[in-house]
């Protein structure tokens, strides 16, 4: 009777999960899409969502058209980039946080904990008082967002691995150091010109997005994405214990360095066009934990479109709610902070509860 | 076929275990015993692979059904999602499990005696459960080891007495090497064919069939305690050997 009874729920439970998982993806891919349109349509200069839809579907159709009309450049050639890179780089974000946090098997982690953000930043902060501008400041924010988790990973590997906990302070370490250089170099710049760059870049903005940038930046954002996301069934099993893990087959910390480089791919790829952007990493991954569970195979997907959703909001936000543009960074302080110290209590009242 | 030959394992100058050799062929199974700190985890993890040997080498196929005392629960996954990890190895790093591997992580569960909780998250399920997910995550590895680390550690008698009788059906068809590490000789002698017992004082350990290592003598000086070992007529007749400490069945003053 029991075993008649649970051959007839078990896959109504199933069916149930699935609709649900289904139901969760609609709702976020619909705000995405919202957000998108939105954001193209709001601003100074306010276009109809109706002639938005109309422009994308000229523009996707026939990219090389002459563009006149006053909407169409607005539309095509100011707003979409921004769109579009602020899109990828919240996808990006929170998919690194989402994979990070597997990784460490800790949900309070996040993708600045590796010194990217920080080495990045003396990169740029670097580029910019020299006055070098285009592909080579990129690549120099790209080099030093690298060469600060190679540095990590040097510190932190003691006798042939390394421990989660001294992956985490050799980040803090390595952050401090750079950020401390990244002061530096701010005392030392000129204050008429390069000083107002390199504080307003570190603040993070899209202000600056062109397509020209967007495409700088897609590549290493897509191709770390879309390793990131093959790699989802296999995040799961890193997410367990060590001994676990290896005794399923994964070579942990071969496989936990591959995570870590792809992370630095994407978020050096983000910050070397639109500056620092904290805390993206850590909110939406934990909202799309809360909504479609842990298993890396749905939280990765919801991570990206809810990521992207997010930040598009966000910089429309950022855009369009004083005259000035507020500095991203800002904003996402301001909203994600709060949601982490949330978090943060509730993850420790959990775990003293159970 | 899983084992250790020569196996040194040293932390600092204390030497954990010394030249330890056995083997469990398919088929077999092996029980060790020991009390605290002899080093039943260190040989176990030696036997994994976790454990570096100073010495001695150890044989052991690619893949070992490993069952840990308690699985990760700070994340939350299904148990059929628990269960399917176990074909990681198959599917290679980029790989994602496909319906054929969620058939054989759904049969693994069965087997386990763990299907009615496929559905449920394994962090909301008991001690006891859980280990009934981890041990049908083993067995979808399809290795033809299993090692258990402290399987009835944990449990109290009902689940002790369901794990053994699981073991013993897993242990039925003879096509496994199983492993696993206790306190009570009385598992090794329900569910166990040989038994290697962590003697104290720097005495090698004794290997070999349960019959010939599980005798009053070798448990006294394995645990210290006198011990003596009574016949009981099991439920259909026949005679069952079982292993009681001397303190058992003298009434409180």
């Amino acid at each position: 009777m029991a075993a008649l009874t649970q051959d007839e729920t078990a896959p109504m439970v199933r069916r149930a999960h699935l609709a649900r998982q289904t139901l969760v993806f609609a709702g976020l891919l619909a705000l995405f899409a919202v957000a998108f349109v939105v954001s193209l349509c709001v601003g100074r200069f306010s276009v109809p969502a109706t002639r938005a839809l109309e422009l994308i579907w000229l523009g996707a159709t026939d990219p090389w058209r002459e563009l006149t009309t006053i909407d169409e450049r607005i539309v095509l050639l100011v707003r979409a980039p921004r769109v579009v890179l602020a899109a990828l780089a919240g996808a990006g974000l929170a998919l690194s946080g989402a994979a990070l946090q597997g990784v460490f098997r800790n949900p309070l982690v996040s993708p600045d904990i590796l010194g990217i953000s920080q080495g990045a930043a003396f990169g740029g902060a670097l580029g910019i008082m020299l006055g070098v501008w285009g592909f080579p400041l990129i690549s120099m924010v790209f080099i030093s967002g690298m060469a600060a988790v190679i540095l990590v990973g040097l510190i932190s590997r003691i006798n042939g691995r390394s421990e989660t906990i001294t992956v985490i302070l050799s980040g803090l370490v390595v952050s401090s150091m750079f950020s401390a250089v990244v002061s530096l170099l701010q005392f030392v710049a000129d204050p008429n010109t390069s000083l107002p760059a390199i504080v307003y870049w570190l603040m993070g903005s899209f202000a600056t997005a062109t397509w020209e940038r967007t495409l700088i930046a897609a590549p290493g954002l897509i191709i770390g994405g879309v390793l990131l996301w093959m790699l989802r069934f296999r995040l799961n099993i890193l997410s367990l214990d060590e001994s676990e893990a290896q005794s399923l087959g994964a070579k942990t910390n071969r496989e936990r360095w591959m995570v870590f480089g792809l992370i630095a791919v994407i978020v050096g790829s983000q910050v070397a066009v639109s500056g620092i952007i904290g805390w993206i990493g850590i909110v939406i991954p934990h909202a799309c934990r809360l909504l479609v569970g842990h298993d890396h195979r749905a939280l990765l997907p919801a991570s990206v479109v809810l990521g992207a959703g997010f930040m598009v909001i966000i910089d429309t936000l950022a855009r369009t709610a004083t005259a000035a543009e507020i500095p991203l960074g800002v904003i996402t302080a301001l909203v994600g902070a709060p949601i982490f110290a949330m978090l943060l209590r509730n993850h420790y009242r959990e775990r003293n509860g159970s | 076929m899983i084992g250790l030959e020569d196996a040194t394992v040293r932390f600092g100058s204390r030497i954990i275990i010394e030249a330890l050799s056995f083997s469990v062929p398919v088929g077999r199974t092996l029980a060790i015993l020991g009390p605290n700190g002899r080093g039943k985890t260190t040989t176990l993890k030696a036997m994994l692979g976790f454990q570096r040997l100073d010495d001695g080498r150890r044989v052991a196929p690619d893949i070992v059904g490993y069952v840990p005392q308690t699985g990760t629960s700070n994340q939350r996954y299904r148990a059929l999602d628990v269960a399917v990890m176990g074909r990681a190895a198959h599917l290679g790093i980029f790989g994602q499990p496909g319906p054929e591997d969620f058939r054989i992580a759904h049969s693994a569960l069965e087997r386990a005696g763990a299907a009615r909780f496929a559905d449920h998250y394994f962090d909301r399920l008991s001690g006891g459960e859980r280990q009934l997910v981890l041990l049908a995550r083993a067995i979808a590895t399809g290795s033809q080891v299993l090692v258990l680390d402290e399987p009835a550690a944990a449990l109290d008698l009902h689940n002790q007495e369901r794990l053994l009788a699981l073991l013993n059906t897993l242990r039925q068809p003879r096509d496994k090497a199983i492993v696993f590490t206790t306190h009570d000789p009385n598992h090794a002698l329900s569910t166990a064919d040989d038994a290697l017992l962590m003697m104290p004082d720097g005495q090698p350990p004794l290997f070999g069939p349960v019959a010939e290592t599980i005798t009053p003598e070798h448990l006294e000086s394995l645990y210290g305690v006198p011990m003596r070992v009574v016949e009981l007529a099991g439920p259909s007749g026949e005679t069952h050997r079982a292993v009681l400490p001397a303190f058992a069945g003298i009434r409180a003053a």
